[in-house]
């Protein structure tokens, strides 16, 4: 789980831009949007393709993706739990 | 009632310069735009992260604007409604535009970015800028083949003249893949500022856009 949350930290800094944060700056238990990372709604949706291309995993409602979505702790735990087969 | 506007300021970025009222303000010696892009943030030492995700053409209209607006304290002396910003390039958006083709070209990897999609619109770069600087006036971005100091003239002077705007940036901003080009004007009334480059009519327009 340690190690998904890494990489999971490092494929948000590269697909979201983040190039002014290092993985050690993101606190995997805080809030994506508003606090936290401070993400807007482009961000989400590049989330969900980052999921759906690294992952292979889709978020079906907005109920889920509010979840899915809330953390990088919550990210992780949504890959585990789908990729258990 | 016809109004007399001169060019209080003017920032022009090519060929890895930057250059403000005529003096050069930075040189980087190498790299391609992305590059100097981020050479010319850094050297801003302005904080603002949402610039890295911007695509080039907003970086090029975003960063000659901050070196533009900077100092000038335009928030205080307008209102957001007061000024304008009227933009103008060749490729419109054609540099991001492909970028995006080549998310969805393969249809066994078919991933378009929302990232990237956002900006295939020329017309972004100036909501860039009004976000960042609380402008909230008339904004519009035109394609034309080449730079039409005239019709910059006419159209700026038409806000003008009809009291629509008492301030506006306005001026070139182009990028299509290595070739970039941006000059950006800051226009206002005569009266309203103490001191100006020169008078805001198309031979000084087109004057100030041919300066190496």
């Amino acid at each position: 789980m340690e190690q998904l949350v890494q990489k999971l930290k490092e494929e948000i800094i590269t697909a979201l831009n983040l190039s002014e944060m290092k993985p050690e700056n993101i606190d995997e238990k805080a809030p994506l949007f508003v606090d936290g990372l401070g993400l807007d709604s482009i961000d989400a949706l590049e989330l969900t393709v980052l999921l759906e291309k690294k992952y292979g995993l889709k978020i079906k409602t907005s109920e889920e993706g509010k979840k899915v979505l809330f953390s990088v702790n919550s990210m992780a735990e949504f890959i585990r739990e789908n990729n258990r087969g | 009632m016809r109004q007399t506007c001169i060019i209080t300021s003017f920032c022009a970025v090519r060929d890895n310069k930057l250059i403000l009222d005529g003096k050069l303000l930075y040189e980087s010696a190498t790299g391609d735009f992305t590059d100097f892009a981020s050479r010319l943030y850094k050297h801003s030492g302005i904080s603002y992260p949402k610039f890295h995700k911007m695509d080039n053409l907003c970086k090029l209209g975003f960063i000659t604007s901050e070196f533009l607006l900077k100092d000038k304290e335009l928030s205080g002396r307008y209102a957001g409604v007061e000024t304008g910003i009227i933009l103008m390039n060749s490729s419109s958006s054609l540099d991001t535009d492909r970028n995006h083709q080549n998310t969805i070209s393969d249809r066994n990897e078919y991933f378009p970015s929302p990232s990237v999609f956002v900006y295939t619109l020329p017309n972004v770069v100036i909501g860039e800028i009004c976000i960042r600087h609380k402008i909230y006036g008339e904004g519009n971005f035109f394609i034309s083949e080449k730079f039409n100091s005239l019709f910059v003239f006419d159209y700026v002077s038409q806000l003008f003249n009809n009291n629509l705007v008492e301030c506006c940036i306005t001026g070139w901003v182009e990028i299509n893949g290595s070739n970039y080009r941006s000059v950006l004007y800051l226009i206002e009334k005569t009266g309203k500022t103490e001191s100006g480059i020169a008078n805001f009519e198309p031979a000084e327009i087109e004057k100030i856009y041919n300066r190496k």
